[in-house]
């Protein structure tokens, strides 16, 4: 089996006016091709620095970061990224802000067929008829479902997502999580999904990676045995009740980790 | 249609009955020209002196757009070098702060005097200094507190930084731009009037207002604050039509 994505004995500190600041130590990570890996772990760990990592943003002080068998070294076009903050252009409508990286990756590629493009996923996500819209005439879950849009018009191999749905409440949180699985079976990627919310990392993820607190390592690796289809139903069963319990656990270990440093 | 109305009828019924008031204070009071005219005397001044005033205007006018487009040009630069540079930002802010303190008027007999009998170019560059400031400021401070995820969705992707800039830094600050352009408009005129007012053999509105002062003419002193009143509002709002046309996005409907 093949890893698209390989994070190798990752240590990176920063640097700050009080010496240097470790957030990540000896991290390694692997995920197959088109699998979805859920991260969880304490607030200020360093999961949005590991995000910055794979995308190219920045370079680890130590380790490697592979993508797609070749070592990062810089930002790459194959890479979809998705934050809290849908960060979408208000002088934009949604369909040009869904067609932006287009312009950037694509320049050469047929206006038409950009918008043809932007269009499609539009639809999948169910904002139809929307596409001439102002940002700010849309809701924050209908925004998240545009910047998800926005993340993967240019079939990026790899979709980073940092806490996407953290701002929305809990009932337009689940929608997105099945909007989630409706596009992964109509557009192939690998995710890297950074959440604090453990029944969305069990419901999307294919493994589930607990962080230990500052600095963060792969402190212990979920292997989702979802019970059947991927419905909200499964979330109640038994089995994902043993999973959120065993998460649960991981991160009360991890966090023990954090308090000590607080104090 | 309602609207319409609305936004043209109710500034002129505002003018009308403040000019009214103008009026009655004048006559109730019982006042001479040469404490204050009232507006029944300003069409005499105005069709007397009619050609002088579209020399003035038009004197007063380039003068100051031309100081506002070095103030743009220079500004939108100082700004950027900010908003990107922590150092320059640091070592530029207390320049800038220092300067804008200076009252401006002291620096007429400065300018006149590093260029002597340069009057159009003294009064270009008294309204671009004076203009300036809030455009250079409303750039930097657009362009420094960009949400960095902005920059990341673009960067990832492995954009240039003046793709970048273009494609979201510069449209993203063009609302504080415009509301800076809108004081900075204001501030030119008074850098133009203040220049043309004091200097010797000036030109421009504020050159006329000094001669019918030497003059004794009051009631042509009061039509040159109206013109330059005119010309104020005028200036204003061509800001607001460029905004409406490039930053019109950022207008929320009205609730
Ligand atoms: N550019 C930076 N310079 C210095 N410290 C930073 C920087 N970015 C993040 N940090 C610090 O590194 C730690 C991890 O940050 P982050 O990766 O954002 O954590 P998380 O996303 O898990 O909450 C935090 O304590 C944060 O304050
Ligand atoms: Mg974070």
């Amino acid at each position: 089996m093949t890893n698209l994505i390989e994070i190798k004995g990752v240590t990176h500190a920063y640097k700050t006016p009080l010496g240097p600041l470790p957030v990540l130590d000896n991290l390694d990570i692997a995920v197959p091709e088109g699998e979805f890996c859920a991260v969880v772990g304490p607030s200020g760990c360093g999961k949005s620095t590991l995000t910055r990592l794979i995308a190219g943003l920045m370079k680890p002080d130590k380790g490697e970061v592979w993508l797609h068998g070749e070592l990062v070294k810089g930002p790459r076009k194959t890479v979809g990224m998705a934050f809290q903050n849908p960060v979408l252009l208000e002088w934009r409508t949604i369909l040009h802000n869904v067609i932006l990286p287009l312009e950037i990756v694509a320049p050469s590629m047929p206006k038409k067929d950009r918008e043809a493009r932007a269009h499609e996923l539009l639809t999948l996500v169910g904002l139809e008829g929307f596409e001439d819209k102002r940002p700010s005439e849309l809701s924050g879950g209908m925004r998240q479902r545009a910047s998800l849009c926005r993340a993967i018009v240019h079939k990026p191999d790899v979709l980073i997502m940092d806490e996407p749905f953290g701002a929305l409440d809990a009932f337009t949180r689940e929608d997105l999580w099945q909007t989630m699985h409706q596009l992964r079976e109509k557009e192939p990627f690998t995710c890297v999904l950074i959440t604090h919310d453990l029944r969305e990392s069990v419901f999307l993820g294919d493994q589930v990676i607990v962080l230990s607190g500052r600095p963060a390592t792969t402190q212990y690796v979920l292997d989702v045995q979802y019970p059947g289809e991927r419905v909200l139903d499964g979330l109640y069963t038994p089995e994902c009740s043993d999973m959120l319990h065993t998460l649960r656990d991981q991160i009360r270990i991890a966090q023990g980790r954090a308090g000590e440093d607080a104090a | 249609m309602k609207t319409a109305l609305h936004k043209i009828g109710v500034p002129i019924a505002a003018i009308v009955i403040f000019l009214a008031l103008w009026e009655l204070l004048v006559w109730a009071n019982g006042w001479p020209d040469y404490v204050m005219a009232s507006p029944s005397d300003l069409p005499k001044a105005y069709s007397r002196f009619w050609e002088l005033f579209l020399i003035g205007s038009w004197q007063t006018l380039w003068r100051t757009v031309a100081g506002l487009i070095i103030a743009v040009l220079a500004g939108t630069l100082l700004g950027m070098v900010m908003g990107f540079s922590r150092i320059a930002r640091d070592a530029l802010y207390p320049l800038l702060v220092g300067f804008n303190a200076i009252p401006k008027a002291t620096l007429v007999p400065v300018l006149a005097l590093l260029f002597i009998g340069q009057h159009n170019f003294n009064t270009v560059m008294m309204a671009f200094m004076i203009s300036f400031f809030p455009i250079a400021v409303s750039v930097g401070i657009g362009l420094s507190t960009l949400e960095p995820e902005y920059r990341d969705i673009l960067r990832s992707l492995g954009a240039s930084r003046y793709t970048i800039f273009t494609k979201i830094a510069l449209p993203k600050t063009l609302p504080e731009f415009f509301g800076a352009l809108k004081v900075a408009v204001t501030l030119a005129f008074i850098g133009t009037n203040l220049v043309e007012i004091v200097s010797p053999h000036g030109r421009g509105l504020g050159a006329l207002f000094l001669s019918a002062q030497t003059n004794s003419n009051y009631p042509l002193m009061f039509a040159v604050l109206i013109a330059l009143a005119v010309l104020g509002i005028v200036l204003y709002y061509a800001v607001v039509y460029l905004e409406r046309i490039f930053a019109g996005w950022a207008e929320r409907p009205a609730t």
